[in-house]
């Protein structure tokens, strides 16, 4: 049986993990490599790196941390952070990168998600979504979270599966940081509205939230960052945890 | 030893260059024709589409070499897919190594078939010290056929053959390169054998 996935997210910048509450506010979290190393040996899934690092030579920048992520660990991981071009994505590719996340670039420009999908496959191709509650609607939000767009959060998920999005990693942001529990509601919507696996996003805080977001979000993986980086829940204890509440595990 | 991996368009093969690093071996990539003759091991990796893979297969003659590979040749996710008879991605007619044919999955639930999932009814040296239902990682939207080849079963959406053996040809659906202890023993039991 496919398991549910476990995911830790490592925010880079300049060299380091951080992470903020809200997007703001970062703090020091250690070496992304070393850090990403230790969660594959205590059984994450998967790993997401997020370079927030703000530079011209962006590219470069990604590069090198996926070519370091990839001779030195033996699980997917997906690079984001200001993917923009078929070019950022090649060069992440061959440098050892399993997947590619893409956010503001396809709100600026969503035909790159069908250029990306038809040179590359869907199955590499992750389009992040970060998303708010705005005046009662879910709204798409655009760098990093902080610039609110006019696209209904449920449309561009359906519009992004149909231009050739693998996967959808869906931030909410008005649960990111909180550790109040996923966005359950929302991200179950999604889940049963597109057929592409949903990495459900922002809010965890105990181990009952993850039970939470795979029955009531129908979330096919479970992302977090803070509560991994600070020790507040370790992914042994989690994954066994899950386990017993008959969530599909890999143990 | 010498272990070449084939050279052709269909991408991401840098991760399974490092897990053979890892394992302390540094293959050749080439798609030169007397190199991979020569080589002990062979491996054919790869994710993409087949019709694109097939036709520079086909252009640079590297379809017939491959076929009439006599050393071990070890077929990775699209890899195991070009050796079966026919695909449905495009109607691509692909190597027919394999008589195996490879469908796309009916969608009956999430396609791609993305994340860890459970190898059985495990037949062959590749899976020496691998227990059943252990896990590897998965991506991909077709899949081979339950066969008289295959040397072992997944079930997602249908049950189907994840690996498959003729001869000196060896493929696997899943990924072992990025499979964790698992799929790194799977690579060192392809390079032992």
């Amino acid at each position: 049986m496919l398991t549910k996935r476990i995911i830790p997210c490592l925010d880079v910048k300049d060299g380091k993990t951080v992470k903020g509450v809200n997007f703001l506010n970062l703090r020091d979290a250690g070496d992304p490599v070393e850090l990403g190393a230790l969660y594959s040996q205590q059984g994450a899934d998967e790993l997401v790196f997020l370079d927030i690092t703000a530079t011209l030579e962006k590219r470069k920048t990604l590069v090198e941390l996926v070519k370091r992520v990839a001779q030195n660990i033996n699980i997917p991981f997906t690079i984001g952070g200001g993917i923009g071009s078929i070019e950022d994505v090649s060069a992440c590719l061959n440098a050892g990168a399993d997947k590619v996340s893409v956010n503001s670039s396809a709100i600026k420009n969503p035909g790159l998600i069908d250029q990306l999908s038809k040179e590359f496959g869907n199955q590499c191709i992750v389009v992040a979504i970060d998303t708010r509650s705005v005046n009662g609607k879910n709204l798409v939000h655009s760098h990093g979270g902080t610039k609110p767009t006019d696209i209904d959060t449920i449309l561009w998920a359906k519009e992004m599966q149909e231009r050739g999005a693998g996967e959808l990693l869906l931030t909410s942001m008005d649960h990111d940081g909180t550790k109040a529990g996923f966005a359950n509601e929302l991200t179950a919507h999604i889940s049963s509205t597109v057929s592409i696996p949903i990495i459900a996003s922002g809010g965890a805080g105990n181990m009952e939230h993850f039970t939470d977001v795979f029955t009531k979000g129908k979330a096919d993986a479970a992302l977090a960052a803070s509560i991994f980086h600070f020790k507040e829940i370790a992914i042994p204890e989690l994954k066994a945890y899950l386990k017993s509440n008959n969530i599909r595990m890999r143990i | 030893m010498k272990l070449a991996i084939v050279k052709y368009n269909a991408g991401n093969i840098q991760s399974v260059i490092y897990a053979l690093n890892r394992l302390g071996i540094e293959p050749v990539l080439t798609d030169d024709v007397e190199e991979l003759k020569s080589a002990d091991k062979i491996l054919f990796p790869g994710q993409g589409e087949a019709s694109n893979a097939m036709q520079y297969l086909r252009a640079r003659g590297l379809d017939k070499v491959i076929k009439d590979l006599k050393q071990p040749v070890f077929g990775i996710c699209i890899g195991q897919q070009l050796l079966c008879e026919h695909s449905e991605e495009n109607n691509t007619d692909c190597l027919g190594v394999i008589p195996a044919k490879v469908k796309k999955f009916p969608p009956l639930d999430k396609v791609p078939h993305i994340g860890w999932n459970t190898i059985k009814d495990l037949k062959s040296p590749l899976f020496k010290g691998v227990n059943e239902d252990s896990y590897v990682y998965f991506v991909h939207s077709y899949y081979v056929e339950a066969n008289p080849f295959q040397i072992a079963t997944t079930d997602y959406i249908l049950p189907y053959a994840c690996a498959l053996q003729k001869d000196n040809f060896y493929a696997v659906q899943f990924h072992p390169e990025k499979s964790s202890d698992v799929g790194e023993q799977i690579l060192k039991n392809f390079i032992e054998l």
